[in-house]
C-alpha cells in the first residue's frame, strides 16, 4: 500500500512518519500554504502506525524539500523520513535528525534578546530532543515546541 | 587552572573547579597589596547605569594598579547615535585590555564576547546573568561557613531575580540543601528548577518561613517589587508576610547568616542589622576581592 502511494508522485517529496497531528506544521514549514498555494498535495493524518501509534504523511508534487526545511521538521517531528522522488523513483531516502546546535534556523522567542536588536545569527543548543528544548546561546532562555511552532 | 584570556559571561560556563579557583584567588586578593595589573586598562561599558557594580569593578582594578576608562550610561556614548553594539566593542577594544559590560538586553555580553579580541566580563545582561554577583555570594558563604554544601533558604521574589537563579544553579553544584519560599506568582520558574536536575541538589518549596529559617545556615532575602503586583493592597499584605524581623528569626540557628543582594527596601527590618545574623554589608564588601580575582585571572596578572 505504501509503495503504491509513493509511486503515484512523479517528481517531488514524500514526507512520512510525521508525528501524528504535525502535518499542517510541515506544510507551513515548506511554505505550501502561503508561498506555493497551488502545489498538488496529498495529506494523510492520523494513519495507524506500528512504530508511532499514529502518523501523518504529506506528499508534495513538483517540489523537492530543502535542507533547512528538513532541519525544521526534525524539531517538531523527530521520526520523520524524507523521500525525494524523480521520475517515479525514490532517489533519496533519509531520516530527519536533530543537530546538537542550530544556527540561524530559528529566531529567539525572548523579545528582549540581543539577537532581536543586533545583526547576529541566532544560535541554540539542543538540550533535549523529545520534547524539544532549545537554549539560546545568547540570552540563555529555553524555547519549547510551542515557541518553535509559532514561527512557522 | 588558567583563566587567562577567558570571558566571564555566565555562571553556566564555569565548572566547579573554576569557581573554587576564583574564590581561592579572591581570598588571596584580600590580603595582597601587590599591583599586578599596573599598566593594564579596564573599560567599563555601562549601557545601563549601575553605580554599585561599576564602582566595585573600578575599585578592584585600581587596587591592583590598573586604570579604568569607560562610560556610565548609554546617553554619553555613540550608541545613543545609533551605533551597533558590535561596532562599539570593535572600537573600544583598541583602547583597553579587558571590558566589563552591563547592558539592558539579555545576551548582549555574550555577543560582545563573540566580537571582542580581549576578555569580556558580564556585569549584568538584562534579566539573564551577573556572574560576579553570584561569585561574591558564594565567596561570602564560603568565608562565613567554610563550605558550600549548606542548608540555605531563599526568600522573596524568586521569579524575576536573576541573582537567585544563578546562585541556586551554582549551589546545586555543591549539593546544597535549598529551600525556596516565595509569594504565589513569584515562585522560581520551572525552567530554572528543571535545569538543576543534572545535579544532586535537594530542593524543596514551602510557605512556612519560620521552619525554613530554623533549618538553615544561610538565609538569602530578595526584594519584592511593587510593580509585580497589580493591586497595591495585595502588595502590602505580601510585603508584610515576607518581612524578616527579629521575631521571624526567633527560632533561627545561632550561627545563621543573612544575605541580601541590596539595595533593600524594607524586607529586612533595620533592627536585624545589629543582630549577629546580618552579613549583607560584608557581602557588598566582598565584591571587591572577587572582582580583583576575576580581573587578575582573565588578564593573567595573578595565577
Ligand atoms: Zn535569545
Amino acid at each position: 500500500m505504501k509503495d503504491i502511494r509513493v509511486k503515484r508522485i512523479k517528481n517531488g517529496t514524500v514526507i512520512d512518519h510525521i508525528t501524528g497531528g504535525q502535518a499542517f506544521n510541515v506544510l507551513k514549514i515548506m511554505g505550501l500554504r502561503k508561498e506555493y498555494p497551488r502545489t498538488t498535495l496529498t495529506v494523510a493524518m492520523n494513519v495507524p502506525s506500528k512504530k508511532l501509534g499514529f502518523k501523518d504523511i504529506v506528499k508534495v508534487e513538483g517540489k523537492e524539500i530543502k535542507k533547512e526545511e528538513v532541519d525544521k521538521i526534525a524539531l517538531i517531528a523527530p521520526d520523520t523520513t524524507i523521500n525525494i522522488i524523480r521520475e517515479h523513483e525514490v532517489i533519496k531516502k533519509e531520516k530527519v535528525n536533530i543537530p546538537a546546535r542550530l544556527e540561524g534556523v530559528l529566531r529567539c522567542a525572548n523579545p528582549n534578546c540581543i539577537t532581536r536588536f543586533e545583526d547576529a545569527t541566532s544560535k541554540f543548543i539542543v538540550e533535549e530532543k523529545c520534547p524539544i528544548k532549545l537554549r539560546c546561546s545568547y540570552c540563555e532562555r529555553v524555547m519549547s515546541d510551542k515557541d518553535i511552532v509559532r514561527q512557522f | 587552572m588558567n583563566l587567562k584570556g577567558k570571558d566571564i559571561i555566565s555562571i553556566r560556563d564555569l565548572t566547579k573547579k573554576d569557581i573554587e579557583y576564583i574564590l581561592k584567588t579572591a581570598e588571596k586578593m584580600e590580603k595582597s597589596s601587590d599591583r599586578p595589573l599596573k599598566g593594564k586598562i579596564l573599560s567599563c561599558m555601562f549601557f545601563e547605569p549601575s553605580t554599585r557594580t561599576r564602582l566595585s569593578f573600578s575599585t578592584a582594578m585600581e587596587r591592583m594598579g590598573g586604570d579604568v576608562i569607560g562610560f556610565a550610561s548609554k546617553e554619553t556614548t555613540s550608541v545613543a547615535k545609533g551605533e551597533s553594539l558590535k561596532d562599539t566593542i570593535k572600537t573600544v577594544e583598541n583602547y583597553c585590555d579587558v571590558i566589563v559590560i552591563r547592558h539592558p538586553k539579555e545576551g548582549a555580553s555574550r555577543l560582545a564576547a563573540d566580537v571582542s579580541k580581549i576578555p569580556v566580563i558580564n556585569a549584568g545582561d538584562g534579566s539573564n546573568q551577573h556572574p560576579t554577583q553570584t561569585l561574591l555570594d558564594l565567596y561570602t558563604i564560603k568565608k562565613e561557613k567554610n563550605r558550600l554544601d549548606i542548608n540555605i533558604a531563599l526568600i522573596g521574589d524568586l521569579k524575576y531575580g536573576r541573582t537567585v537563579h544563578s546562585l541556586v544553579y551554582a549551589l546545586a553544584m555543591w549539593d546544597a540543601k535549598i529551600t525556596l519560599v516565595s509569594p504565589e506568582g513569584l515562585e522560581m520558574p520551572r525552567e530554572v528548577l528543571g535545569d538543576l536536575n543534572r545535579f544532586n541538589a535537594k530542593i524543596n518549596e514551602t510557605d512556612d518561613i519560620e521552619t525554613a529559617i530554623s533549618n538553615s545556615d544561610v538565609l538569602y532575602v530578595t526584594r519584592i517589587q511593587e510593580e509585580r503586583f497589580p493591586d497595591p493592597g495585595e502588595y502590602e499584605k505580601i510585603k508584610g508576610a515576607y518581612r524578616i524581623t527579629l521575631d521571624t528569626l526567633k527560632h533561627a540557628k545561632k550561627d545563621l547568616i543573612i544575605l541580601h543582594p541590596l539595595p533593600r527596601v524594607d524586607e529586612i527590618a533595620q533592627e536585624v542589622d545589629d543582630s549577629p545574623y546580618a552579613r549583607y554589608f560584608e557581602q557588598v564588601n566582598n565584591g571587591v576581592p572577587v572582582r580583583m580575582a576575576v580581573l587578575g585571572l582573565v588578564l593573567g596578572g595573578v595565577r
